[in-house]
């Protein structure tokens, strides 16, 4: 083995890889929280379809999803292989064992709620992902008023009333004073999915799910990168509590509840 | 004598290291609450010596708090109920009677039962032995002022130093992992000139040899900084871990 490799086998190097993945995911789910606040813009989903063109289509956001699924993948492998080295590392467990005494349970159930999290990934990248990518989602036609700035909506449909398609994600031209839009409209996918109120449970317990690994998970990142100082880890635990395991969880849940009470 | 206590000892009894062990049940009677807990087990132990039984195998020895030999896991933690102490610092008051107390070894895969509630330690010895201390010109002491230290390093290197290699870190963590203790024995050289020239080949020679002992990898759950019983900080844990990726993507060795 190379230093290289070696580094990475060491019980040091494979926390340094949990770490680093981790934290790269935390840093999409803000940007992922931040767009998906377009599905509360009372606009019929012009603004949240246009963004998931540009999410799929810019090439250097393209590049960047590579690595986060990539990420995904090996944090979820890295984890589960380590949840078993370290498994092994007790043959014989304890009769009895007060975990509560010295430590806080989100930190002793990192493996269980990551799988959690996995589970509910896979269910949520075929629900919109895999329909996006690959599934059969209507398209929209939005009529912009150019001197007025009025955006009229309608399904894309014949005059027979049958679904019509084209050949990309998105279509826009200029036709007399009107912009027309047509694009994908992902917007419809999600509002109808979240009529089911199992589903938005599901969706709301995955986000209880984050936001508890995330407890845990945000700041352990930095001690395990080897960061802890007085002055800075106040900080990261912090936005660790309010920002990662409080409010992008609610934020996400929220929509959710959003389209089911109220839309 | 009035205050004095009745137990019940559910305690793990191991003839050696291939036997499989079971717990046994044991009745102590007329505990003195200011007993420690070693001596209630002295008291169980005479009592089996009398009964013509073998008596129950704990490891001790200095029985004031520094030698970190006491190791047991008392209900569910190391050393027991309380915070900052070893189990011979542990008093019978902190129990009511009536109670049952269960006491069992370190469990992890580098700490094998050599008989009832002693263990194998010397994976924290051949940790040490690969690279825990200063190499050092014998002869006459420097002159103690010699090299300036600055005050803060030195009383983190102090704190780091205060460990006692008792293994209750190890004991207490899910993961059986040696870490705090590791980083510990770092971090008291790390601090000081006098670590520096060996201060990259040491972390990388003890943090492999902790690997091969089988020891398991840090979750960061702070188990072992709250079970220590001498305030280990995890802040050692984190200069470890950066001192290793330093060493390792700044070391000359291919």
């Amino acid at each position: 083995m190379n230093w290289f490799s070696k580094m990475f086998a060491s019980s040091i190097g494979q926390k340094l890889i949990l770490a680093l993945t981790g934290l790269f995911l935390c840093t999409f789910l803000v940007v992922h929280v931040i767009g998906n606040l377009q599905l509360f813009k009372n606009d019929n989903g012009l603004a949240f379809n246009l963004y998931s063109v540009f999410m799929t289509t810019n090439p250097l956001i393209k590049t960047v999803s590579y690595l986060l699924y990539f990420s995904i993948l090996f944090h979820a492998f890295k984890g589960l292989q380590l949840a078993y080295k370290n498994k092994i590392a007790r043959p014989v467990g304890y009769a009895v064992i007060n975990g509560k005494a010295n430590s806080h349970w989100t930190s002793r159930s990192m493996g269980v709620l990551g799988t959690i999290i996995l589970v509910f990934i896979v269910v949520h990248m075929s629900d919109f992902w895999y329909e996006y990518k690959f599934g059969n989602i209507p398209y929209a036609k939005y009529t912009e008023n150019m001197s007025t700035g009025e955006v009229k909506f309608e399904r894309y449909l014949s005059e027979a009333g049958e679904p019509l398609t084209i050949n990309s994600k998105k279509e826009e031209y200029v036709e007399g004073n009107n912009k027309i839009i047509i694009v994908k409209d992902l917007y419809e996918e999600v509002s109808e999915e979240f009529e089911n109120p199992f589903l938005v449970m599901v969706y709301i317990l995955a986000m209880f799910a984050i936001g508890f690994h995330l407890f845990h998970g945000f700041q352990s990142g930095f001690q395990s990168i080897g960061l802890n100082h007085p002055r800075y880890s106040p900080a990261i635990k912090f936005l660790g509590l309010w920002v990662f395991s409080i409010l992008v969880p609610a934020l996400f849940a929220a929509m959710p509840i959003y389209f089911l009470l109220i839309k | 004598m009035s205050g004095n206590m009745n137990l019940t000892l559910k305690v793990w009894r191991q003839k050696n290291k291939s036997d499989k062990g079971r717990f046994e049940t044991y009745p102590v009677q007329d505990i003195s609450p200011d007993m420690s807990f070693l001596e209630m087990f002295d008291v169980l132990n005479e009592k089996l010596i009398n009964d013509g039984k073998e008596p129950v195998a704990f490891d001790h020895d200095c029985r004031e708090g520094i030698c970190g030999m006491c190791s047991m896991f008392i209900n569910g933690r190391p050393h027991g109920p309380l915070q900052g102490v070893t189990t011979c610092q542990l008093h019978m008051r902190s129990f009511k009677t009536g109670d049952t107390i269960v006491v069992e070894p370190w469990r992890a895969k580098a700490f094998p039962v050599i008989k009832d509630l002693a263990v194998d330690r010397s994976a924290f010895d051949r940790i040490i032995a690969s690279g825990g201390f200063i190499s050092v010109n014998t002869g006459n002491a420097q002159d103690a002022n010699a090299t300036p230290i600055g005050k803060d390093d030195a009383d983190a290197s102090f704190a780091a130093a205060m460990c006692i290699g008792c293994g209750a870190c190890v004991a207490a963590c899910k993961n059986a992992s040696a870490m705090l203790f590791v980083s510990a024995k770092i971090s008291q050289f790390a601090l000081l000139p006098q670590g520096q020239p060996e201060r990259n080949q040491r972390v990388l020679n003890m943090v492999a040899q902790m690997d091969a002992e089988g020891f398991g990898s840090c979750t960061n759950t702070g188990a072992c900084e709250a079970e220590c019983p001498k305030g280990i900080s995890l802040s050692n844990i984190a200069r470890m871990n950066r001192d290793f990726i330093g060493a390792q993507l700044s070391s000359q060795k291919v």
